[in-house]
């Protein structure tokens, strides 16, 4: 009864879906206020009944209602709930009422947060958000339905795949999809400016909040993601250039671009046209990466073919949003005013060459991705695109942007001094030339680890440049300085972080160049040398867990004083899907990781183990989350000055009659 | 989206065995030859799984080519002998990075051509800008309007 109320729910979300298209434009096309003020109210109710409908699927697996089919196929009784719950989310047809749910969140969000904003472009972006919702809503009742039964009901469920039994699936889709669907409400902005034909800084200043919350989330998003397939896969790996994973770069580039062409729109008028085709492209990209995830092309074309329902429903949603989007900016873009001025040596200079290197670096990721599809498509000829095409190709962008980054927020508006810049950067090159030397001739390994500690140093110490000139060069003492960097505004020190997080994840990886590995038979009561350590091999135990056995290897880290941790891989075999699943053991040893999977024991006591020293490698995560901090800083920021230009507005007005 | 790949790897079987991809039966006693093994592996996709080197990947498919290479390495065959012999073997298919030739010449270019596109996107844009007036002088109705705001109450 539940899940039928659910359905329901569903059905009527799509019809208020449609309502939170056509009426807000009838009202804002039409002229007609009323109409216009209703968007706020359709937009929440959307949302009340998406929620409705996600809550009764969550029911549903919660109580294993097995004659769900969505159920019985994900779920099994003796799963803990905590997997139950968010099993919704782990296939497909949840995993798309996951993104429907998000997506009337934003709306919803858009509607209750954006009250200051002109009447007109509230309704035209809540259109937007709906007729948005109306397409995946239709694709899930029609093609993706979680809601069908089966009958007669299966005693038991086929259980959630082992390998997404893992706190990663709790928290790596919801915020990789709070990333994706944020940006539908930038695009949605831009559609809106597009339908108006205006677009100025206070556009700018309203888009940039939500382009901010977009991209925290898909930072962490794709950071989560890769430290679960990091501690999950046996061998630390971290990043695969796989199709996947690129669907989710994509717009993390084209967003980062987004974000910095905003600024300079908020803040001199300029770039108008590319912010809002940035806008579109990001969205476009999004759309892109659930197609090529959701669709199955992936695997292959001719899967792709054998069941085409779901792929081309989701194909003609994309061409209809990128074509619609792209058809609606050639025809309007021209009635766009170019605004401000500006000299190529300029911060809006530097954040023309920002946007053009992660742009250049986005097309590249996306024509690597599609290039064996199309080519397979056309001529039926099979190649493969894989990890050294893409390190190879990227590298060069990556370089210059390294070298670059500290230099934009040093440049002035307008009209920006290189040589200036430069002298002031001269102890970030300094430093940065000294750390590549010296590691280099210590440490040896592969040249592009000392050359990459190098480059993260210059980018660290170049991020401290602004803040250290703004606060403690111009201060007296403790007291003034502390004062000073109270000062400065968060947005700077958000930019910053942002930038110094960037830094801080190059470190992690460059350091990946000097991990120990080895690839071993280890025997118990045996010590062997791992880089720094020592571990060794104490004895095997094995426990029962809620829906599987595991059984653990106990390891001892020690160094040359003492033992310094206890490491347990395990292995765990799940009854219902009879199969095994490795789980590595990881310590966190300064900011390095010891790292031990192991294979099935042997007749003779014996077993294969990988055991990794991985030096810094928490850093390629802790910098994302620095990353997403000076996000939040920057978004902490912005809505003060939102809420001051509010205030301001009137006296303004004041002055002026 | 890592939990994806993780169910296609699932999907695909090959994490079936828990091998661990190279395995210490495989490894060579001589390091120099390992690290060359492991360093060519990484540049042949596992034909079966999605997106995995040979390197990476637990099939049997995958053991089979790394005993090969491995074999050939201490028969003393050079990395390009290895590689034309999978290429014949397996097409082009097998190559994790693809070779410059006329199918692929779009692919490889692609990251020059768009530098090369932007740079001259630009050049116009910023014509277009020096090509345009600030802002046109003033009429003589105009100039009336701000003599008239300028005047002191």
């Amino acid at each position: 009864m539940i899940v039928e109320a659910g359905h329901f729910a569903l059905v009527l979300a799509l019809a208020l879906a449609i309502t939170q298209t056509l009426v807000p434009l009838a009202g804002t096309l039409g002229g007609d206020r009323q109409l216009a003020q209703a968007a706020p109210s359709i937009a929440i109710s959307q949302f009340i009944f998406v929620a409705l409908a996600y809550g009764a699927l969550t029911y549903a697996h919660v109580v294993s209602d097995f004659s769900v089919r969505n159920v019985y196929e994900n779920s099994y009784s003796k799963m803990p709930l905590i997997y139950k719950i968010t099993g919704v989310w782990g296939n497909h047809e949840g995993s798309m009422l996951l993104w429907v749910l998000i997506l009337a969140t934003f709306g919803a969000a858009v509607a209750a947060f954006s009250r200051h904003l002109p009447r007109d472009l509230r309704a035209n972006v809540i259109a937007m958000q709906g007729l948005l919702g109306t397409a995946f809503l239709l694709f899930i009742l029609l093609a993706s339905n979680p809601f069908l039964r089966l009958s007669p009901a299966p005693a038991q469920g086929q259980e959630l795949n082992p390998i997404l039994q893992d706190p990663g699936l709790a928290i790596h889709p919801p915020l990789l999809y709070l990333g994706y669907v944020g940006f539908s409400v930038t695009f949605a902005y831009a559609a809106a400016a597009l339908i108006s034909g205006r677009i100025d800084p206070v556009w700018a200043r309203f888009v940039r909040p939500w382009t901010l919350v977009a991209w925290i989330f898909l930072t962490l998003g794709i950071a989560m993601g890769s430290y679960w397939a990091y501690y999950s896969l046996g061998w630390g790996g971290f990043w695969f250039w796989d199709p996947v994973e690129n669907a989710s770069l994509m717009p993390w580039l084209a967003g980062t671009a987004l974000l910095h062409s905003v600024c300079v729109m908020e803040k001199r008028d300029a770039l108008k046209v590319w912010t809002i085709f940035l806008a579109v492209l990001t969205f476009s990209l999004s759309l892109l990466g659930t197609f090529l995830v959701r669709s199955g092309v992936l695997t292959s074309v001719h899967a792709f073919a054998v069941d085409p329902r779901r792929g081309v429903f989701i194909l003609a949603i994309l061409l209809f949003f990128i074509g619609g989007s792209l058809a609606l900016f050639a025809w309007r873009a021209s009635a766009l005013k170019p605004g401000g001025i500006f000299a190529p040596v300029s911060r809006e200079g530097g954040l023309v060459l920002n946007n053009l290197l992660l742009t250049a670096t986005c097309a590249t990721v996306v024509i690597g991705t599609l290039y064996p599809l199309a080519l397979q498509a056309l001529t039926g000829e099979k190649i493969t695109v894989g990890p050294p095409f893409f390190n190879l190709c990227i590298a060069p962008f990556a370089l210059v942007l390294v070298l670059a980054m500290p230099f934009g927020p040093l440049l002035a508006w307008k009209r920006g001094d290189l040589l200036a810049v430069a002298q002031r950067l001269m102890a970030a090159a300094v430093l940065g030339l000294a750390a590549a030397v010296i590691f280099a001739a210590t440490r040896g390994g592969p040249v592009i680890a000392p050359v990459g500690v190098g480059l993260a140093v210059w980018l660290i110490v170049g991020s401290f440049i602004d803040l250290y000139e703004r606060s403690i060069k111009r201060s007296s003492g403790f007291a003034s300085a502390l004062a000073r960097s109270r000062g400065i505004p968060r947005s700077v020190w958000g930019a910053n972080l942002a930038h110094l997080g960037f830094g801080v994840t190059l470190l992690g990886l460059a350091a990946t160049g000097w991990g120990v590995e080895r690839v071993i038979n280890i025997k118990p009561a045996t010590t062997y040398a791992l880089g720094p350590w020592q571990v060794s091999f104490d004895h095997v135990s094995k426990q029962a867990g809620p829906n599987y056995r595991e059984t653990f290897t106990h390891m001892t880290v020690s160094d040359g004083s003492g033992v310094v941790a206890v490491v347990r891989p395990s292995i765990r075999y799940f009854a219902a899907r009879q199969m095994d699943k490795t789980e590595a053991g990881i310590k966190t040893l300064d900011l390095g990781q010891v790292y031990i999977s192991i294979a099935n024991e042997k007749a003779d006591g014996s077993l294969d183990a990988r055991l990794y020293w991985k030096p810094l490698v928490s850093l390629i995560w802790l910098g994302a989350l620095v990353m997403a901090f000076g996000g939040l800083l920057s978004l902490s920021d912005v809505r003060l000055r939102l809420g001051f230009a509010r205030r301001a507005a009137p006296k303004a007005l004041k002055a002026a009659g | 989206m890592g939990h994806l790949r993780l169910v296609c790897l699932a999907m695909l079987m090959c994490v079936a065995s828990l091998s661990h991809a190279v395995t210490p039966e495989e490894v060579l006693s001589n390091p120099q030859q390992e690290a060359r093994a492991r360093a060519l592996s990484s540049q042949f996709r596992c034909l079966v799984c999605q997106n995995e080197s040979i390197d990476e990947s637990d099939a049997s498919l995958a053991k089979d080519i790394r005993t090969i290479i491995r074999k050939d390495i201490v028969a003393g065959k050079s990395d390009a002998e290895i590689t034309r012999f999978l290429v014949a073997r397996y097409g082009d298919f097998v190559l994790l990075k693809p070779p410059l030739d006329r199918a692929t010449l779009l692919l490889w270019g692609a990251p020059a051509l768009i530098v090369l596109l932007a740079a001259l996107f630009m050049w116009q844009a910023r014509r277009q800008q020096r090509g345009e007036p600030e802002a046109p002088p003033l009429d003589a109705a105009e100039e009336a309007a701000l003599a008239r705001l300028m005047r002191p109450e």
